[in-house]
């Protein structure tokens, strides 16, 4: 959105975020959601199961999960050919359903922006699927879920998980969907660190990658931040080392004080001084140690509500599987997408100080490095990191204009001499 | 699209088309909406990467399905390894970067083959304005004074010098008319009688002898 749109027009509705947060954010009228009466509804979430107690999912830093459920939506229609279909990888704290509205919703899906009739992933055109993330919270097996094995929830238990571990889950989706081939795969945040991790892997599975806000490598301020959210979690006395659930309690201070601070982190300073300045919360500033001011309350609301929603153990493993995702780090990472990369868009916001332009930045250059083709551009943006779930008009434009592009012609598709360039590299270096 | 691709780029981009190998793995500086690289990519076979800045030739060059990055030339070559691409291409822009000396330096360590058209200030029709009393506009330098995004004014002869003492070695240079078309006005001539020109540069020699660019193989 524009800068001014954000300061002329406050919406008299509210927006949910994909985190489940609610803001009367910036969108001016013609972005709002249509009436109830126009309102797209969406199926209901399925759920299936990929790995069993005997065939187990083997996780990449040793340990086995079975049985491993999966909870998902599709929306749109698989082309005869099955080559529609685009991939979608939620953020840290975001579920299954994406877009649209179930019967009785009064908020859409998350990512509602990007994905709908008409949006930028046109359900019209392509048809789309969203799983909860392995190690989540809403449907998927995560260490809330029971484990079979002792008939108690995981808890600590759990093994950690690691970033090729979401790609082998989504993959195994793929097959049960029967989807050879992937018109796209896109993610922001956590999201786009799942498409990264995939394309580096294996580039075949799809045509285009889209990597929004999201970073190759955490800094030791990313992971700090992580860490106090952790220990909040970890030393409410109701975490009970993990057991809570068991033993009928809940870290719920813990949860919603790591809640509030990484809020803050998805907002920019300029999109908390737009939307509460110094505004007192109620009609005078009377200095106590309650919510004084307009912003201690919302972010009390956001601590409240997400508790409703989300699990202390899966905030655990799920942030825990970002401080380390470092894929080129590892030897000979990008090899594959050198020899066949899929076209890739790398978007970044302005005022993202959570995955600042710069953590985009590196991933574009290890890109290029590996002579793979790749797009970049840097929105500008008042929003901070939440503008990839913002009506941001040239960012949703980039992604339509590049899902819609003619795709390049492969090696030898071409019907050009066969080079002969003396004094150039023959292959890539 | 109805017309071939082919037939849609500009006399002057094919004059440089002309000299990129099929195949080849090229960068366009300031490439536009990427005309050049959607035929070199579609034509040619080619793998090609644009940067430019400006947002709405950014957004046409994705439509295409040219891989582009919105990045700064002057402030932002060095995400592009040594020797990542076989040519790089300046398409009259380096006249609106702020330090072409840095941007000539960076493009030849970037590719072993540097390909540059800038508008000739020198040109006379310009020499004619200027002794009017006027700052030149012309087709090749077709902004007022006022809101040109030229901030250097340089002639083919002065290019030529900026090359000679960047150690960077003129492999060929094709004059070109105001209307794009290539002509063959000897060096004498052509700071005179071309709107613009195509320099082909190499690498110096000497250069990469002292490790200052490495070559890769």
């Amino acid at each position: 959105m524009s800068r001014s749109s954000a300061a002329a027009v406050p919406a008299e509705r509210s927006v949910r975020h994909e985190d489940g947060h609610e803001t009367a954010e910036s969108t001016t009228a013609d972005t709002l959601p249509p009436p109830a009466g126009e309102r797209w509804l969406v199926e209901p979430a399925q759920t299936v199961r990929l790995f069993t107690t005997d065939e187990p999912l083997r996780l990449a830093r040793g340990g086995r999960i079975g049985p491993v459920d999966v909870r998902f939506e599709t929306y749109g229609t698989l082309s005869p050919e099955r080559d529609n279909a685009i991939f979608i990888c939620h953020a840290l704290t975001g579920d299954a359903h994406a877009a649209g509205y179930h019967p009785g919703d009064t908020k859409p899906g998350w990512w509602s922006t990007m994905i709908g009739p008409g949006r930028p992933i046109d359900t019209d055109r392509f048809f789309v699927v969203c799983p909860n993330i392995l190690g989540g919270c809403q449907g998927t097996t995560g260490p809330a879920s029971v484990d079979p094995a002792t008939g108690s929830t995981y808890g600590l238990s759990f093994p950690i998980l690691d970033m090729s571990d979401f790609v082998v889950v989504h993959r195994a989706l793929c097959r049960h969907l029967e989807l050879p081939q992937l018109r796209a795969v896109v993610g922001g945040s956590l999201g786009g660190m799942q498409v990264l991790e995939w394309m580096l892997r294996h580039p075949d599975d799809m045509e285009a990658a889209v990597i929004i806000a999201a970073s190759s490598r955490l800094t030791a301020q990313n992971i700090a931040f992580s860490a106090v959210a952790r220990e909040a979690i970890m030393r409410d006395s109701g975490f009970h080392h993990g057991h809570y659930l068991d033993d009928g309690v809940s870290p719920e201070t813990g949860l919603a004080i790591a809640r509030m601070m990484a809020h803050i982190t998805y907002l920019s300073e300029e999109a908390l001084a737009a939307k509460f300045g110094r505004d007192p919360q109620h009609d005078d500033l009377d200095p106590g140690f309650g919510a004084d001011f307009a912003v201690e309350s919302y972010l009390r609301h956001q601590g409240e509500v997400f508790l409703d929603r989300f699990d202390a153990l899966s905030y655990l493993y799920l942030s825990r599987v970002m401080d380390y995702f470092d894929p080129f780090a590892r030897p000979g990472a990008t090899e594959a997408v050198s020899r066949r990369a899929p076209a890739t868009l790398v978007c970044s916001f302005s005022s993202d100080w959570r995955f600042s332009p710069d953590h985009s930045r590196r991933i574009v250059r290890r890109l290029i490095a590996a002579g793979a083709p790749v797009t970049y551009r840097e929105i500008p943006s008042d929003s901070g990191h939440d503008s990839f779930l913002l009506e941001v008009p040239r960012y949703l434009d980039t992604v339509r204009a590049f899902l819609d592009a003619p795709p390049a012609p492969r090696a030898g598709e071409s019907s050009a001499p066969a080079r002969n360039t003396p004094g150039s590299n023959g292959g890539r270096s | 699209m109805t017309t071939p691709v082919s037939e849609m780029i500009r006399t002057d981009l094919r004059v440089i088309a002309a000299r990129i190998p099929p195949r080849s793995r090229v960068l366009d500086l300031g490439c536009g909406s990427a005309t050049l690289l959607n035929h070199l990519m579609r034509r040619r076979g080619c793998t090609v990467m644009g940067v430019e800045i400006d947002p709405v030739s950014v957004t046409k060059a994705i439509g295409r399905g040219v891989p582009v990055a919105e990045l700064d030339i002057d402030r932002d070559l060095d995400d592009f390894p040594d020797d990542s691409f076989d040519v790089v291409v300046l398409s009259r822009t380096l006249q609106a970067v702020r330090h072409p000396a840095t941007v000539l330096a960076q493009m030849a360590r970037i590719a072993p083959r540097v390909l540059v058209t800038m508008p000739n200030f020198a040109y006379w029709r310009n020499r004619l304005l200027l002794l009017g009393g006027h700052a030149p506009v012309s087709a090749d330098l077709p902004f007022d004074w006022y809101d040109s995004p030229n901030v250097h004014f340089g002639s083919l002869d002065d290019l030529e010098d900026l090359l000679a003492a960047l150690d960077l070695p003129i492999v060929a240079c094709v004059p070109l008319s105001p209307r794009g078309a290539p002509s063959r006005w000897p060096a004498p001539i052509r700071n005179w009688a071309a709107g613009a020109a195509l320099y082909e540069i190499g690498r110096a020699r000497t250069r990469a002898d002292r490790g200052g660019v490495e070559v890769k193989r």
